[in-house]
């Protein structure tokens, strides 16, 4: 099987992987990082978010052999030890959650919108989330959230 | 997944020989189709060859009175072009509005168009605003190009280099999207480009990407939202599925029309 090696979070990894192996399987089985969620495995729900050399993009819809060489920043890339990411805190205050499910890729995406756009608009906001679907909340908490993470980022 | 090989190319050339020389090869792109296709297994191709790094495949260019984009340029690069969105912006905001922002951070212009998905943005472009699909092997007018629902002209081992578009007098895209997928119920571009009125209809064709003749003679006629309005599309050879009849997508081309009239000016 050929080895597929790319940066996690920082760090160096390698694996043998199956050509066929997706980036989310390489994440969560080849890596152990269950942070990033396979929710509908059909491209449309977003919980499988994460950041591809510095854009985020659908790991359930990309080849873990694609990703050869890249810079991966996953959920768990986030908090610095104990002290959660200024998005991941802005969900937590503003209960932006409600199973947690999506809530992973939700932050990632998120944090791609303020990244290019750091003071959006609440109709920005959903926009963006077009391809991020939560089935708890109404969204309404998360919009909350990532304009207030947004505004925690822009200090 | 089925089980398949895996190798990068690094130039067109050494892509379409790969393909050509496998038992059954597909070319990757962005592969926000390939893959969810693979994924159920609607598809088993022996090779994948990776076009993701083929830096000649990549670039929008400037050529006076036409922007060539390059095959592998994805749809959030045509979005942000400031050439595309100061010479053709219908262009620019089509690319912008397609799928989320994560398809539009993988999707390309050349994979959407070989594809040819019958409800996807691209197609309607390239026929209303009357653009060159540029091969490894050729060019290829846009009303040669198409040939029904997912089928194209393009033959065993030919890859999308580039397609060439003419800046247009005036175009503009509207599109009612599917609230869940985004693809267009029917999507409509209208332009008034090296004499001619084009009108281009996605997502309502049985056989994919078509020209609305009727709406093109009223707006060649009197090119305003009324006029486009006023035609009375036939819901011969339109879709129909849980989304919408065929008579509401024949409603809404008219409607669509109308409304790309207005943005267009």
């Amino acid at each position: 099987m050929p080895t597929v090696s790319m940066t996690v979070n920082g760090k160096s990894v390698s694996a043998e992987v199956e050509p066929r192996t997706l980036l989310v399987q390489y994440l969560r089985e080849s890596l152990g990082m269950t942070g990033t969620h396979v929710g509908c495995d059909t491209s449309q729900c977003g919980a499988c978010v994460v950041h591809v050399n510095g854009e985020s993009l659908k790991s359930c819809t990309m080849l873990a052999a694609q990703a050869e060489g890249a810079d991966v920043t996953t959920i768990e890339g986030l908090a610095d030890g104990d002290v959660l990411h200024p998005m991941q805190e802005a969900f937590r205050e503003n209960h932006g959650l409600q199973c947690g499910f999506c809530t992973p890729g939700m932050v990632m995406s998120a944090l791609d919108l303020v990244q290019k756009n750091p003071d959006p608009s609440e109709q920005e906001v959903r926009e963006w989330l077009e391809g991020n679907l939560c089935r708890c909340t109404g969204y309404h908490n998360i919009v909350k959230s990532i304009l207030a993470g947004a505004q925690a980022l822009r200090g | 997944m089925y089980q398949f090989n895996y190798q990068k190319a690094g130039s067109a050339d050494e892509a379409a020989s790969a393909v050509t020389a496998a038992e059954d090869g597909r070319f990757l792109a962005g592969g926000m189709t390939l893959i969810p296709t693979l994924k159920q297994r609607l598809a088993q191709p022996s090779d994948l060859v990776d076009l993701a790094g083929i830096s000649d495949l990549v670039g929008i260019e400037d050529g006076g009175d036409s922007i060539t984009i390059k095959g592998m340029t994805r749809h959030v690069d045509v979005a942000n072009s400031d050439l595309v969105k100061s010479k053709i912006p219908a262009l620019a905001s089509l690319a912008d509005n397609i799928g989320d922002p994560q398809v539009r951070n993988r999707g390309t212009i050349g994979g959407s168009l070989a594809n040819n998905d019958p409800a996807a943005d691209y197609p309607a472009a390239v026929l209303g605003l009357n653009a060159t699909v540029i091969t490894n092997k050729r060019e290829i007018a846009a009303e040669d190009y198409f040939d029904g629902m997912f089928t194209t002209v393009l033959e065993e081992g030919e890859l999308i280099t580039a397609v060439r578009f003419p800046i247009p007098a005036k175009a503009a895209y509207m599109k009612f999207p599917n609230p869940a997928s985004r693809y267009a119920l029917v999507g409509v571009m209208v332009a008034q480009t090296g004499g001619d009125t084009r009108v281009a209809v996605t997502g309502a064709g049985q056989d994919g990407v078509f020209r609305a003749s009727e709406i093109e003679s009223a707006l060649s006629a009197n090119w305003s939202a009324d006029a486009a309005k006023a035609v009375k599309m036939s819901d011969d050879g339109l879709n129909a599925d849980i989304h919408a009849s065929a008579e509401y997508r024949a409603h809404l081309i008219s409607v669509m029309a109308s409304r790309a009239v207005t943005a267009a000016g």
